[in-house]
Formats: structure tokens, sequence, C-alpha cells
């Protein structure tokens, strides 16, 4: 019989051929994503409609509130439910995303105890429900850009950076909070409160127009170190094109950040991946 | 050809001896205890961090086609190990060098989605066993036949009886193709028709020349199965080479303790003014080579007590119990006079009559054949350990004995 590997076991060997065996282990990657999916709805009436519903009633609420009620100037030009739901649309990638990750070890730990394969998969793995709820939902923002004739422009091309980038935003967070939470449960209790609280802090059911109109106020720099600030701004303008607020300048900083901490958190991650199976 | 060689390797834990009780810290634990460290006001023995060494300098080596049994009382570092071999958990010293593909079944049904379908499990499953998709296709049919859930393919693996989860997840192990299989406890579960399947399925594969490492408490499954064993105990590799050898060490050195209870004077033996123990012992008559009782030994039960009266007419009354409570028989002397003095009397049991299992013995002393003087409840306890020949079923034998009456079986008839 044929030796096709030699495997050495030892203290900190683990990492000599990791990037390799993720590679290797891309069909497991791929069959837990289809199980996640699979997973999702079972058992409901409604199945992936919930992808459509949400996004939607949220998008009623938040015109009625901020549109009709506190009179917000939106940006000119430019539908405020449309604007509203490319907001919703990018936060809810971005928020499902970053949730999957931050819980995918806990939720897989029967797989961290029981088997050896690259723990990078389960957080990977976890990115594809947020991902086709953010498909569906893309469909919903194109009817409703049809409903309002507001179509997009040039700036449509930079659509995928955008997607792109929030993806390694909530890898970037999502990553760092999964290696904490086996440890720590509290971050199991603080994710939802980030994710609530992102919302408002975040240009989603207003314009950063708004905030624009107040430079010099103690909390405007402050707005703008949330680097979801620029990419959900940008996301948006991408889509609703000219018309749309986009502060083009905040955009560096976020890139440079979000590209440091994704190398950050990979970096803690791989470090304590061979531990979780200690404290799970 | 050696496929795996381990060199000192060492796994430690830490225990938090105040938090014990608590698994999962929270992040206010850790501040405060900063804090606390911060200020100088951390106790030194607040938090005692005892080391613990779930196994320490273990070094064997494993030949191309060994099937190994691996035993041990629980807490010994069989799955310590298990779990080093497969990659789970990282030693904290020395190293294990590994060649070949390895599988490691550590669990039937690893990653079982309990919505998903048998179907999709098969795949799921396979994938998280190291399976590639292809691979799986083919053998597809196999393990649905094998697993004998066809019918219920499209069913979510919720609704399956325990018994058919535990089956599915078998077949998809059994037909893994690795070099190297390391199997911990699979035979625990499942009925007895399976378990042999089982044992059949994992004879077929060692006899192909792959590697087999197989941790059990089912003795006779890995008596069968093994051609060698590793005996460990409190983390250290006790003993390894040939199976017979190194299982007869371990039930030796399991059964020893309670065999027998000696009291050297009348004061200090257990009784009353009348009569006082002085010995109850059990005797194993093991067969050469043996040091643990199992079904087919002979056991005498010698017993001596001081008569305290002038003269009594007593008699001596045995109950022999399961461990579970049941009693499985009550045997008596008959009654006679006896002067002030030591008396004694010795109980055959014969081999070939009780079943394997742990057993317990109490004893009274009875005058006139009617008032009980004294009892002394549990006195020793016994386990006898499984043995067969000529079967090739090892589920557990049922009932409390398991005697060889005469039973005939002939041909008395043929057809043409």
């Amino acid at each position: 019989m044929a030796h096709s590997e030699e495997v050495i076991i030892e203290a900190g060997h683990g990492a000599k051929n990791y990037w390799r065996d993720l590679w290797k282990n891309r069909e497991l990657l791929l069959i837990l994503s289809r199980r996640d999916l699979s997973v999702r709805y079972k058992q409901t009436v409604v199945g992936a409609g919930w992808a459509v519903i949400r996004p939607f009633a949220t998008m009623l609420v938040m015109v009625f509130v901020f549109d009709k009620v506190a009179k917000f100037k939106g940006d000119e030009g430019i539908p405020y439910p449309l604007m509203v739901l490319a907001g919703i649309t990018i936060w809810n990638f971005f928020s499902t995303t970053f949730t999957q990750i931050s819980h995918s070890i806990l939720l897989n730990s029967n797989l961290v105890t029981k088997t050896y394969f690259p723990r990078l998969i389960m957080p990977l793995s976890s990115v594809v429900v947020g991902f086709v709820d953010f498909i569906i939902s893309i469909v919903l923002y194109v009817l409703i850009a049809i409903w309002y004739q507001h179509y997009p422009s040039w700036q449509l091309l930079l659509f995928p950076a955008f997607v792109l980038l929030t993806l390694a935003a909530s890898l970037a967070f999502g990553l760092f909070f999964a290696v904490m939470n086996v440890r720590f449960r509290d971050i199991a209790q603080l994710i939802p409160f980030i994710v609530q609280i992102g919302f408002y802090a975040c240009p989603i059911a207003y314009s950063s127009s708004m905030v624009e109109s107040n430079q010099g106020a103690w909390w405007y720099d402050l707005y703008y170190l949330n680097p979801m600030v620029s990419i959900i701004d940008g996301f948006k303008w991408s889509l609703l094109g000219d018309g749309a607020f986009f502060k083009v300048s905040s955009l560096y900083s976020t890139i440079g950040f979000t590209v440091a901490v994704l190398g950050i958190s990979i970096y803690y991650f791989r470090k304590e991946e061979n531990s979780f199976v200690d404290y799970i | 050809m050696e496929v795996i060689v381990a060199e000192d390797i060492s796994k430690k834990y830490i225990i938090d001896h105040q938090k014990k009780a608590r698994k999962n810290f929270t992040l206010r634990d850790t501040f405060s205890e900063k804090f606390k460290h911060f200020f100088g006001k951390g106790e030194e023995d607040e938090v005692e961090h005892e080391e613990f060494w779930a196994l320490r300098d273990v070094n064997f080596s494993v030949n191309q086609g060994d099937r190994v049994g691996i035993i041990g009382h629980n807490g010994a570092g069989k799955s310590t190990l298990l779990k080093i071999l497969s990659k789970i958990t990282e030693p904290t010293n020395g190293r294990v060098t590994i060649k070949g593909r390895v599988a490691s079944l550590l669990e039937v049904g690893t990653g079982f989605h309990p919505e998903l379908t048998g179907r999709e499990n098969i795949f799921l499953n396979g994938a998280i066993l190291g399976m590639k998709r292809h691979e799986i296709k083919a053998a597809f049919d196999s393990i649905v036949d094998f697993a004998g859930v066809d019918k219920f393919l499209d069913t979510p693996v919720k609704r399956y009886s325990s018994g058919m989860y535990v089956r599915l997840g078998f077949a998809i192990s059994a037909h893994l193709s690795p070099e190297i299989l390391i199997i911990d406890e699979v035979l625990a579960v499942g009925d007895a028709d399976f378990q042999k399947k089982c044992l059949g399925k994992m004879r077929d594969v060692s006899e192909s020349g792959r590697t087999i490492l197989f941790v059990s408490h089912n003795l006779a499954a890995v008596q069968s199965l093994c051609n060698r064993a590793f005996y460990f105990e409190h983390g250290r590799l006790k003993l390894q080479g040939d199976t017979t050898h190194v299982v007869n060490n371990y039930l030796s050195h399991v059964a020893k303790t309670t065999l027998e209870h000696t009291w050297e004077t009348p004061e200090e033996g257990p009784g009353t003014d009348e009569v006082r123990f002085r010995s109850i012992r059990v005797k194993p008559a093991y067969a050469s080579g043996k040091l643990y009782i199992d079904v087919t030994t002979p056991i005498k039960v010698h017993i001596e007590f001081w008569n305290m009266a002038e003269r009594a007419d007593l008699n001596l009354s045995l109950h022999l119990y399961a461990f579970t409570g049941e009693c499985i028989f009550n045997v008596g002397t008959t009654s006679q006079s006896f002067d002030k003095g030591l008396v004694s009397a010795t109980l055959d049991i014969p081999g070939n009559f009780l079943n394997d299992g742990s057993y317990v013995i109490s004893v009274m002393v009875v005058k006139d054949t009617s008032t009980v003087l004294y009892q002394l409840a549990e006195a020793v306890s016994f386990e006898v350990e499984d043995h067969r020949e000529g079967v090739t079923w090892y589920g557990k034998w049922p009932g409390y004995v398991r005697p060889q009456f005469n039973f005939q079986i002939s041909q008395s008839e043929v057809l043409v």
C-alpha cells in the first residue's frame, strides 16, 4: 500500500500545511455551507420569503419614523424608501454574516471536539447564509427601484467592491469574536447589542449628508471612525448614483483599518484554534 | 513497517480549583481577577491552578496491519491519545509521526444534522470524515444497504430511531478507505445484531492490511479483534504487547481488592456476643495463565467464624446478589451443633454458572434454623468477566446465569 503522506503531530506544528489543508477541504466548506442553507428555513411556512419580508417591513417602519414623522432630509432626487432599503440590504448582509461568523465555532462544537479540519472552514462556510439573504434582498431592491424608476449609473461598477469590503469587515470583526466566544460566553450577549446599536449609528435610515452639516461638532470625527459608515455610504452610492451622499475621503482609512483588523483577526484565530477543543 | 511512532507524548491540562464547577469563564471573572492582582489584593491561593497530565511520556510504535486494542479505566488517557492522533488537540510535549491517511471515528454520526435527511447526512458526514464527493457517491448504495435505511433516505434523521441513527453513522464510516482507522467505543451502542456486523466489518478492514487502533471497554471484542494491546493507567502506557497478556494483566489489576476480608481476633471481627466472623474469602480456581475470574472459572467461598456460646445449633446462609441488587440465589448449610471455637465452611460455585457481571455476597449465621444471629452484609464482591469460544457475537450475553446445560442438536432427517 502506498503511503501517500506523512503527518507529524507536535505542539505548534499544525501551522505548516494549514493553507494547503484548507484548500484540500474545500468540499467540506461547500457541504457545510449547503447544510446551513438548507437548514435555515426548515419547518417554516414562508421559508425564504422571510428574506424579503424582513427588509421590506423594516423599510416601511423606517420611512414612517424618519421620513414622515421626523421629516429627515434625504438626498436630493433620491426616493427616501429606496435609500433606506439600500442601507438595510447592506447592513443586514454585514450583521448576519458577522453574527453567523461569531457563533460559527460554538454552533459546530460537536465537530470541534470530534474531528479535525482547518477550523477556518467553519466561519467561512457560515458566510453563505447571509449572502443568499443578501441576493434575495437585492432582487427586492431592483423591483422597488423599477417602481420608483430610479436606475443606477456607472457607479454600479463599484458595487462588487463594496460587497467585498463588507464581507472583509464582517470577517475581520467576526473572526475575532468567534475566538473570544469560545472562552467567554459574554460575546453571545454582546453581539445582538452591537447589531442593534449599529443600526442607528450607521447611515441606514438616514443620510450622512445630515451629519455633514454638523462639521465641527465634537462627535463628527467619532461618527466617521466607524468603518461601517463609509462602507454603507459607498454601497448606497454605488446603487443610487451620484445624488447619494458619499464622502470618498473617508473610505481610505476604512480600507486600511479593515485590512489591518482582518490580518490581526486571522492571526489571532490561527493562534487560538488548536485550543478551541480545550475550552469549548 | 512502522506507520505510527509516538515519542514522549504528554498532554497537560490546567485545572482551576476554585472555579472547578464552572467550565466557561466570563469576562467578568478574568477582569476582576486581573483587577485584584493589580491592586495586590488577589490572594495567592484564591485560584489554585493545578496541572493535570492526561498523558505522560507515552512511547509506542504501531506497525502496518496491526490491530491495537487500547484499554484502561475511565480517565486513563485513552481518549486523549485518540484526540492527539486525530489532530483534534495538540500534545503539550513530544511528537507523533503518522504515515498514511487517517480516519477517526470518535463518535458515530459526527456532525449529523437532525433537520437534514438521511441522504443529505450521508454526504455531510462523509465530507466531515474526509471522504471526497465521488467516493461517497461510489459507496452510497452500499452504505444505504449496510445501514438498512433505504425506506427512510428522505426522512430527516431527527425522526430516526436511535438504532437507525447509529447504523447509518457506522455504515458511512465503515466505507471509509483509510490506511489507518482510529475507533473509540463505537461498539457501546447498537443492538447485538448490529455489533456483530460492526466487528465483522472491522475484521474485514484489518484483513485488508490496514491498521486499526481501537479503544473499548468490551474486552471480549478487543481480544477477538486485536493482535496487540496497550494498557493505560493514569496517563501512562503501563503495558503493551500481546493482547491476551495485556488483558490478563489489566483484569487481574481490576479485580484484586475486595475478594477477601479477614479479622485477626474475635474482638475485631464483626458480629455479636454469640458469633463473630473471622474471615470470608473468594478463591477462584484460575485456569492456567489466567489471573481473573471469567464465566468458566469455578469459585470457592471460604467462611470462618467464632462461636462464642458454649454450645449452639448453628447453620450458615449465603446470599449472592447481582450488583444491581437482585438476589441470584440463596444457599444454606445444614444445622449442626457446635462447641465454643472456630467454625469454617466452604461453598463451591461451579464454573459455567454465573454470567459475566459484578456480584456481592452476604452471609448470615442462623441459630436453631430460625433466629438470625448476625448478618454480614455485602461481605465480599467480585467481577466475572466475559469469555467466549466458538462464537462471533460479542453483544451482552443476557441473563444472570449462564449455565451449560445439556442441550443437544442433531439432524433428524435429511430431505433429498
